[in-house]
């Protein structure tokens, strides 16, 4: 086996026995305390009242535009993991490579900035 | 060995197993939770390859990024079963002619090039020789800002043209918002946010403009 | 079964035994340090507003944690009728678990013995960005799950927040990284042995540590991670002026132990990250005598402890944001100013002559 998967296997194993301290202490209520619902116990909360509708409603497309921003925005940075490790191999070409990369990527984000959609309202 | 062989059949079953589920599973977001378990059988097959810079951006990527917006978006729909069904049977015909397509093609594929191994190998060689001892993400970093450059640049500006595009398909401005401006706050001082007026007894007062108390 | 059989699978059982013990007293001994960093939480949380704070259960309160441990597993665990049982389930299973496995790679100490880590890998600091970026899940599940108003929008809240404040995250580990030149916890510690201070002809000491080269990173970090941790002031997905409890409102017993377990694990991974990337780990901060006698591991602790106070005293001392200013904190302010960062860092690596 190689020395690059023997150092995953231990993450394996740390994640069953993590695994397991969670089942446990999510089981162990279920086995030893009291089980008791009744309707108004097992209701959905809503300061007393009964729901007025399903939880389940519509939101604001701004949570899906935050979303679809992020996603550019992390893998603008998993491009710079590869090259902040090897910087100082890459020389001046791969550092000046790096930073028109992040130019063109800057004037996306001013013109994010400029159309507001960085507002939250 | 067998060890490796026991987790990549782990994986792979896992993976697929998932991957059905996702069409299977009747309910939107339980089929978006077998898609993330998907990525993660697949990051951990892309570990057993030695990839492991691939493997955690995987994660990070799509598992972290792209599927919370999955996530979003079936959450966004207002789920009505009956008109789901109903569309899956009126699209089910043209679903059916691409999938059947894409596998003819598949199938070609393996027809022309065989099941050999061989041609794996092959497309190994085609790229250049990593010195051994060398971490597998400094080793793409090598190559990726200085030999495929101009792939690199090409994908910062598919990254820009998605986030004007995301911009212009999803930005909506509300009317009548009013929006909070920091720098005018903290730029505010006793001289321009207060007036002292002399009340004379028995007369109101008069604003000296309209804009003070805004 | 021949004997060459028998020793492979003795080989490998005690390999695993190993493992499984290493990981049990990692486990545990966190578990352990846990219950009294939350002890620790309410008595700075107490003393900021002169009130004592929990001191009945035990001498000064010390088993508090414990006696909460028990009352929460005999509760009664209520799962409400319109939630997905599956789901509501598993969401704080996954919370707790996937904020566990992050300690799976995170060195406390280095010496004669090797490194005191379960798994080494060379993309350790990515491994604990991914880990951290499926914080996310647990609240969207929950939230999603529960079928009820507060905690779906508490998770919707907690979901853009978290996003928003990752990205900054990662582009400060850029930054670190580019000093250190590596991905691997280990070596950006051993990165710090030497920096600032010993450019100017001093032993090595806490001037070398990148706190100092990087101080705005640092301060960046130090509040994205108390963003990402939805740690107050920016505890909105459970702001209790609002949103009663956020994601949690249905959540009882065991359930809500595990998701309360799970951001404490979160906010000291966060603690122990920003002790490895910004503070020097487990190198004492001065390299003499009496200070260097002490082992690593000890000096690690202190430090996580320590960041872990200032989250307390923030927690007791900022009120809480607004969500139109978090965000514009989060994309207006960190995000140009760490992107800048980066490439002035570069710059004067490459520039500098330190390349």
């Amino acid at each position: 086996m190689t020395q690059l998967l023997l150092e995953y296997l231990p993450i394996a194993v740390f994640l069953a026995v993590a695994l397991a301290i969670a089942l446990a202490m999510m089981i162990a209520p279920f086995i030893i305390a009291v089980r008791n619902p009744d309707p108004e116990k097992v209701s959905a909360y809503e300061c007393g009242f009964d729901a007025f509708d399903d939880a389940r409603m519509k939101f604001d497309v701004r949570f899906y535009l935050v979303c679809l921003l992020f996603i550019i925005f992390d893998l603008e940075i998993a491009f710079l993991f590869p090259w902040a490790a090897a910087f100082r191999d890459i020389g001046l070409f791969g550092f000046w490579s790096m930073i028109i990369f992040l130019a063109v990527l800057t004037i996306g984000f001013i013109y994010e900035w400029k159309k507001g959609a960085l507002e939250w309202d | 060995m067998t060890l490796i062989a026991f987790f990549f059949y782990v994986f792979a079953v896992l993976c697929i197993a998932s991957a059905a589920m996702v069409i299977i599973a009747r309910n939107p977001v339980h089929a978006v939770l077998f898609l993330i378990l998907a990525f993660f059988n697949a990051a951990g097959l892309f570990v057993l390859l030695g990839a492991e810079f691939l493997a955690m951006l995987l994660v990070i990527v799509y598992v972290g990024a792209v599927a919370v917006l999955f996530l979003f978006v079936v959450m966004m729909l207002d789920v009505d079963f009956a008109e789901l069904k109903a569309g899956f049977i009126k699209n089910a015909p043209v679903g059916a002619v691409v999938g059947g397509i894409v596998l003819v093609e598949l199938a070609l594929l393996f027809i022309v090039h065989g099941f050999d191994l061989g041609t794996a190998g092959k497309l190994q060689a085609a790229t250049p020789p990593i010195e051994s001892g060398i971490a597998n993400t400094e080793a793409l970093g090598r190559l990726i800002y200085t030999k495929y450059v101009y792939f690199f640049q090409a994908s910062g500006l598919i990254l820009l043209v998605a986030m004007i595009g995301a911009i212009v398909l999803t930005l909506r401005h509300k009317e009548g918002v009013k929006r909070q401006s920091i720098a005018a706050q903290v730029a505010r001082n006793p001289a321009t946010a207060v007036e002292v007026v002399k009340v004379p007894s028995g007369s109101a007062i008069v604003p000296s403009s309209q804009g003070q108390n805004s | 079964m021949t004997q060459e059989t028998i020793d492979t699978l003795w080989t490998y059982g005690i390999w695993l035994l190993t493992v499984i013990g290493f990981s049990l007293l990692m486990i545990v001994g966190l578990l352990l340090i846990i219950a009294y960093l939350l002890l620790m939480d309410r008595k700075v949380w107490a003393a900021v507003q002169m009130r004592k704070g929990p001191n009945v259960v035990g001498p000064f309160g010390l088993f508090q944690s414990f006696a909460d441990l028990l009352k929460f597993v005999f509760k009664e665990p209520v799962i409400p009728a319109g939630a997905d049982k599956g789901v509501f389930l598993a969401a704080p299973v996954a919370t707790a678990t996937l904020a566990l496995t992050a300690w799976a790679v995170i060195p406390v100490s280095e010496n004669d013995w090797g490194r005191w880590v379960i798994a080494d890998l060379n993309v350790g600091v990515l491994y604990l960005l991914a880990i951290s970026s499926l914080g996310v899940y647990g609240i969207i599940m929950g939230g999603w799950a529960s079928n009820s108003k507060y905690p779906f929008m508490g998770s919707l809240r907690s979901a853009a927040q978290m996003v928003s404040y990752e990205v900054s995250i990662g582009l400060v580990i850029v930054t670190v990284l580019l000093c250190a030149g590596s991905l691997n916890l280990t070596e950006i510690v051993n990165a710090q042995q030497e920096g600032l201070g010993t450019g100017i002809g001093l032993p090595n000491s806490f001037l070398d540590w990148y706190w100092l080269p990087l101080l705005p990173m640092f301060v960046v970090f130090f509040i994205s991670a108390l963003a990402e941790t939805n740690r107050p002031p920016f505890d909105l997905p459970e702001a209790e002026s609002e949103l009663v409890a956020g994601f949690m409102v249905e959540y009882s017993s065991t359930p809500y132990l595990l998701f309360m377990l799970g951001e404490y694990v979160a906010i000291t991974t966060m603690c122990a990250l920003t002790t490895i990337l910004f503070l020097g780990g487990w190198l004492p901060p001065i390299d003499v005598a009496p200070f260097n006698w002490i082992p690593g591991f000890f000096w690690f602790l202190l430090k996580v402890v320590a960041v872990f106070f200032m989250f307390a005293m923030v927690k007791a001392m900022v009120p809480r944001y607004r969500y139109d200013q978090l965000m514009r904190l989060g994309w207006k302010v960190f995000l140009p100013l760490s992107l800048l960062m980066v490439v002035v860092v570069a710059g004067v690596l490459q520039y500098g002559g330190f390349v």
